[in-house]
């Protein structure tokens, strides 16, 4: 900058550290917004990129369970294959095995093939695992998935409403909210399914199955908003006092404007933050309500349900329990590896010194 | 660049080997990307035994990094030193954790810091944080360390210490936190205590307070000193030697006073130039621009003056008995418990083309008052017009559009800016919002803005963080002149600037004021800024005006016994009054805290000349 | 300080009284759906609803229901469940509770002790291998469901390994009660405590160390570094004191969840009839009253553990006991 205006320039350069702009070259310069350089960041990052990547493979594997099931395993995972047989090198086998311990009574599910049929074994109405793995991580990601939005969506609006509202109706949401908060998760969810599974609903035009999706969905999407909400009024507070909030109000910006333009944004990093969080969260949750029978409903499949139904079987056919603790395990480490990354990117003041 | 030399006044004294003696220091940071950046290069300095040297340069310099190496508490993972350094007999790079334990930090050296706030632990007792200094060098018994903690807390003059000596950080004002972490400094009586920006953030009469106590231990203890700060007017009245720093590199070293009469480097020159020295207005009628120095032959050019003078007839804007009090809760059921009277009974005018100077120190309910007239709280009473409007009765609305007329400069402008909104976007929407034109003209104007300010309206799809701090302040300017406002509330806008920035920011207001006329009410704690830029002064003082009156009368021939004080605590960029003592007493800090029944009494004011009046039963001070 | 106690207890009953008006309301004053029907249970006759109807008092306004409904479990404690005629509520989950106080007691003292040695071990040496092992395994204990983990145990030390030196010690599943057989008692409950104690080393070690690592940026570290505290000093009582604080938090709420019932998973899991287990039998056959007040429970030593963290907090940082 040369000494444009009258007794403007005492130095060259406006600050002794040298801004972006002194380094590079006017024309070279481009500018990087915040969201692009989340984007850099998550990039930059070999741990993001692999569990980002690998994330998209779970999905697409279980998006294609349907082709799976049709084309590999060949049988329909949802419809009992008690008395089906399958041909293992040119024998053909029952599913359902005589036992052989004990007395010889009772029947044990095939165990694992490693073949295209019955890759895994079936469960204890002969239905291929390794089929219902593929539905039920469907299912699983789809209630997760669906009810993170939903807790996200819920706190935000709570969260935003009482922050900004603030006055009686924030004294009346936030008592709300630390009341809810005092119920443990798992008995809360109990205490909803009890009341809202095993019948149909009807809301105008939309019925609801009893053993549709969108139960275990609105329960698990509930239960956590407090733990949302909670840091979002916060943060809504927060920016309420922030420099910037205040000049924007003394520039004479509507208030409708400020909510829209200059708070929604900057929670908006808030609620990402926390959203592969809470969807590992929510997939450990789904498991839990299933495997107390209180979540997916049969005959959906889920990875939680196969973990119940693999509870008669630990000891003779583990499998069918391993097979989704470890989909869950891994799932969830990678959505919290993801996680993890994604906050130090847009929170760079947490991320100091890590 | 200047070769390293001894030339300063005490040359006997740095013959014998010197406490601290530095050759070729280097340091680096990782930065992003694995790329290391030379913040240090190349510095040589000596200390001798007693001596006071100071460091000074803006931020960004190094001068911090320097003293933290000394102390070798740079995160060795993210940090390289290079270079040799000596303190005491022993080579502290050479020296491993245990080593530096036993020998430097706290033995031969300790350290102070800028921010007293945090720098005690705050879950423990001062005392214990000082029993643990003492301790953790000379194993002693419970009872004489205790004692000797209470001796170095008066030692440090801290009123009633043996009672405060059980007192959490909390219990504590900025100033007395200082005096504790001095206490804790001194406790192993080291030869050289490292002073990093010490009074920054305190108070001017606080910091007057400390500064007179640093000198009177240094003799009693006969310690050497590095004494770091950006102030000019701290190393005029601290150091024996200098060494100015520039962008990690010393440039200049010498005697204090010889570098402040003859400086040879340009940049120590402009670096002079820029500071305001409080006195140096008497006699000019109007503000004072800041002198421009030729960077490549060092001659600062004349000085101009504001050409236009302020309207006396009508006011622009009116505030009369504005009171401002903020309930303090508490207690069972979250009640009321007291009341800050942040603002009270605050009444004065600004005339168009004119600067009022609000000044007094920390919560002192100036920045409350600008927040005030422009009603961004909501808990404010009295009358404030705006030519005819009162802006007190206007419904929101109303109240929104006029707050177009009076516009804002922030402290912090990246704080108040929408780290998510370009440039050009948070320069437009008010524009937008006011209905002042299509967003293809407010785009227009954002571009001439720009340009008025300083800065290339190419900048305008960049983001707040992209600029540097000065660049950021033009930003914020040209963002309030969007609405073509009649007056601009500028809350201590320049404060957090380095001095040569300052300058030019200050110089800016004065430019934009001579080519509208708008007026300006300006907050700060800075006298000597104050004095440049003002018509009038106002002095705050716990919530109320104590003095207000033309600048060269409240400055030359103040009345108010607050004001006198303030003055007399500013320092001064005079090597000359490096002996001076202030003398002051201990000023615990006072707040404007008052039990729910309290009622303010009714202050009259006396008119010691034309326009200047001063409270004449307060029982401030 | 007095009224700060106060206060917290006050707001400590006021959030009992929400909770238990949210509880009934759960349960009793859903739209669309009869309480009577759903607690005389699936395909009952129309008399017994009729019955169960005027037995609680769901004929009554609600305030009224409210009213009777906490007098029986408060005041006359004679609740009974309908699923199991004649148990009474109160007294069941009173034996239910010893046995999930051992197994979430023993399993705190070791996630409390595991989780605070990982977290200071990984702060201490933040960047190298010992962090970076400990840190992945937490994140893996993290990841994993409880009763899954549960399961694996079991298989490993009731089935396939049952029969080696290194687990023929393990009793069958199943609780034994203190008072009667200490030895068996403890053997019993090792692998619950294992399995429920490590997804929190996990959270607890990642958050401490988290802290840890962020208060050493703080200026008052730096400060006890210049006046030459020993590394150790540093670390272990200036840093890490501060940075206990929000683990003490949320052990607070973690064992009150648990306790109240949260460890319901690990109770099924290894057949402990704790009030989890309690609470998940009521589920099966649908028993309402059982439910509601096992959740009322649950939620009640929540609140109360939050509010004794509370205090706890006090007496750590003197900073919150400013009124």
């Amino acid at each position: 900058m040369g000494p444009v205006t009258g007794g403007m320039s005492i130095l060259p350069t406006d600050d002794n550290t040298p801004s972006p702009a002194a380094t590079a070259g006017e024309e070279a310069w481009v500018s990087r917004g915040p969201w692009r350089r989340v984007l850099e960041g998550l990039l930059a990052s070999p741990t993001a990129v692999l569990s980002g990547l690998l994330l998209l493979v779970i999905v697409l594997a279980t998006l294609l369970a349907p082709v799976y099931a049709a084309r590999v395993a060949g049988s329909d995972p949802f419809r009992s294959g008690l008395s089906a047989k399958i041909e293992i090198d040119g024998e053909r086998v029952p599913v359902m095995q005589q036992s052989t311990e004990g007395l010889g009574l009772g029947v044990t599910p095939i165990g694992p093939t490693w073949g295209p049929q019955y890759f895994l074994g079936a469960d204890t109405q002969g239905r291929d695992v390794a089929a219902r793995m593929l539905y039920g991580g469907r299912n699983s990601l789809l209630i997760a998935g669906a009810s993170t939005l939903l807790c996200l969506a819920l706190a935000a609006v709570v969260g935003i409403v009482a922050g900004y509202v603030g006055g009686r109706v924030d004294s009346v949401l936030s008592n709300l909210i630390d009341m809810i908060w005092a119920f443990p998760v798992y008995l809360l969810a109990i205490s909803l399914s009890i009341v809202m599974i095993g019948k149909s609903y009807s809301f105008g035009p939309f019925e609801i199955a009893s053993d549709s999706l969108i139960v275990p969905i609105l329960i698990i999407g509930i239960v956590y908003v407090p733990y949302v909400a909670r840091p979002v009024r916060g943060r809504v507070l927060a920016l309420n006092q922030s420099e910037f909030i205040m000049a924007a109000r003394g520039l004479g910006i509507r208030r409708a404007r400020i909510l829209l333009r200059h708070i929604l944004p900057n929670v908006a990093t808030t609620l990402i933050v926390f959203a592969p969080m809470l969807m590992a969260l929510n997939i450990v949750t789904e498991s839990s309500l299933s495997f107390l029978s209180v979540g997916v409903q049969p005959p959906n499949a889920s990875w939680g349900t196969i973990l119940q139904d693999g509870q008669a079987l630990l000891y003779s056919r583990p499998v069918v329990s391993m097979a989704p603790g470890l989909a869950i395990m891994v799932t969830v480490l990678l959505l919290n590896l993801f996680g993890d990354v994604l906050r130090d990117v847009l929170d760079p003041k947490s991320a100091r010194g890590r | 660049m200047t070769a390293i030399q001894p030339m300063d006044g005490r040359a006997a004294a740095t013959r014998e080997a010197p406490i601290l003696s530095i050759r070729g220091l280097g340091v680096s940071f990782l930065g992003a990307r694995g790329r290391w950046n030379r913040v240090v290069e190349g510095l040589s300095f000596d200390i001798a035994a007693g001596e006071t040297v100071a460091l000074v340069g803006e931020s960004g310099s190094g001068k911090s990094v320097t003293a933290m190496s000394v102390m070798r508490l740079l995160d060795p993972a993210t940090s390289r030193i290079e270079g040799q350094v000596t303190l005491d007999g022993h080579a502290v790079l050479d020296l491993d954790e245990a080593g530096m334990i036993r020998h430097i930090r706290g033995q031969a050296a300790a350290m102070i810091f800028q921010e007293p706030m945090t720098s005690l632990h705050p879950i423990y007792r001062v005392g214990d944080q000082i029993i643990e200094a003492l301790t953790s060098h000379r194993p002693m018994p419970k009872a004489q360390a205790r004692a000797e903690a209470v001796a170095l807390l008066e030692r440090v003059r801290i009123p009633n210490a043996a009672a405060r000596i059980d007192d959490y950080p909390h219990a504590f004002s900025g100033g007395m936190r200082q005096r504790v972490m001095i206490a804790m400094a001194l406790a192993s009586r080291p030869q050289l205590l490292i002073a990093d920006e010490p009074t920054t953030a305190l108070d001017v009469t606080v910091q007057g307070e400390i500064l007179d106590l640093l000198k009177d231990l240094q003799a009693e203890y006969g310690m050497a000193m590095l004494f770091i700060t950006h102030d000019m007017g701290v190393v005029a009245e601290m150091a024996d030697r200098t060494v100015v720093m520039y962008r990690g590199r010393a440039i200049e070293q010498g005697a204090t006073a010889e570098i402040f009469a003859r400086p040879r480097e340009a940049y120590t020159r402009a670096l002079l130039a820029s500071v305001p020295v409080l006195g140096s207005m008497r006699g000019e009628p109007s503000p004072l621009r800041f002198p421009i120095v030729d960077l490549q032959t060092g001659i600062a050019g004349p000085a101009l003056p504001l050409s236009g003078t302020p309207g006396r007839d009508t006011p622009l804007l009116d505030v009369r008995g504005l009171v401002t009090r903020f309930d303090v809760r508490g207690g069972l059921f979250n009640r009321r418990v007291a009341r800050v009277h942040a603002v009270e009974d605050v009444s004065f005018s600004i005339f168009p083309g004119e600067t009022l100077s609000l000044v007094g120190e920390s919560g002192c309910g100036k920045s409350t008052t600008g927040k005030s007239i422009i009603r961004l709280n909501d808990r404010s009473q009295g009358s404030v017009r705006l030519g005819q409007e009162d802006l007190f009765s206007l419904p929101p609305e109303a109240l929104r559009r006029r707050r177009r007329d009076i516009q804002m400069i922030p402290q912090d402008p990246l704080a108040s800016m929408n780290p998510r909104m370009t440039v050009g976007a948070a320069l437009v929407e008010p524009f937008r919002e006011h209905g002042l034109g299509t967003t293809a003209k407010g785009g227009a104007k954002a571009a001439q803005l720009m340009e008025q300010v300083g800065l290339s309206p190419a900048m305008l799809d960049r983001y707040p963080h992209e600029f540097s701090g000065g660049q950021r302040q033009r930003i914020c300017i040209a963002r309030a002149l969007m609405l073509d406002p009649r007056l601009i509330i500028a809350d201590e806008s320049v404060s957090a600037l380095d001095v040569s920035v300052k300058a030019q920011v200050v110089n800016l207001l004065l430019d934009i004021q001579d080519r509208t006329g708008i007026s300006y009410l300006f907050i700060s704690h800075d006298i000597a800024v104050v004095e440049r830029i003002s018509h009038r002064i106002a002095v705050m003082y716990l919530g109320e005006i104590v003095e207000i009156g033309p600048r060269n009368e409240i400055l030359e021939r103040p009345q108010h016994p607050y004001t006198q004080r303030l003055i007399g605590a500013v320092t001064v960029p005079d090597p000359a009054r490096r002996h001076l003592r202030r003398n002051q007493q201990i000023h615990e800090l006072r707040t404007p805290v008052r039990p729910l029944d309290y009622l303010p009494p009714a202050r009259r004011y006396a008119e010691v000349s034309p326009g200047h009046l001063v409270s004449v039963d307060g029982t401030a001070s | 300080m007095l009224a700060i106690v106060l206060g917290r207890i006050l707001r400590m009953v006021v959030v009992m009284f929400g909770i238990s008006v949210v509880t009934f309301a759960i349960f009793f004053a859903t739209p669309a759906s009869d309480p009577a029907a759903r607690i005389a249970g699936r395909n009952a006759a129309p008399e017994t609803v009729e019955a169960v109807r005027k037995d609680f008092g769901l004929d009554r306004p609600l305030p009224v229901q409210y009213a009777l409904m906490m007098k029986r479990l408060f005041i006359t404690r004679d609740l009974t469940s309908f699923a199991n005629r004649g148990q009474k509520i109160i007294p069941a989950i009173a034996n239910a509770a010893p046995a999930t106080l051992s197994l979430v007691t023993g399993a705190a003292i070791l996630w409390m002790l595991g989780g605070i040695a990982a977290g200071i071990i990984a702060a201490a040496t933040k960047g190298r291998w010992p962090d970076k092992i400990l840190m992945g395994l937490s994140m893996a204990a993290v990841a994993m469901p409880v009763f899954w983990v549960g399961e694996m145990v079991n298989l490993v030390t009731q089935s396939r390994f049952h029969d080696t030196w290194a687990f023929s010690w393990v009793p069958p599943l199943g609780y034994a009660a203190l008072s009667q057989d200490p030895w068996l008692w403890f053997k019993s409950l090792v692998f619950p405590w294992l399995t429920l104690a490590l997804l929190n080393i996990g959270l607890y070690g990642r958050v401490l160390r988290t802290g840890i690592v962020e208060t050493y940026q703080e200026d008052f570290i730096r400060t006890a570094r210049a006046k030459g505290l020993p590394a150790r000093k540093v670390l272990l009582k200036h840093a890490t004191r501060s940075a206990i604080i929000p683990i003490v938090i949320m052990f607070g709420m973690d064992f009150g969840v648990l306790v109240g019932g949260a460890a319901v998973l690990t109770e099924v899991v290894f057949g402990i009839n704790g009030v989890g287990r309690l609470t998940y039998q009521a589920l099966k056959v649908l028993d309402l009253p059982m439910i509601m007040a096992t959740v009322l429970y649950a939620s009640f030593f929540v609140v109360i553990a939050n509010a004794v963290v509370d205090m706890l907090c006090l007496a750590i940082d003197p900073r919150m006991r400013r009124a």
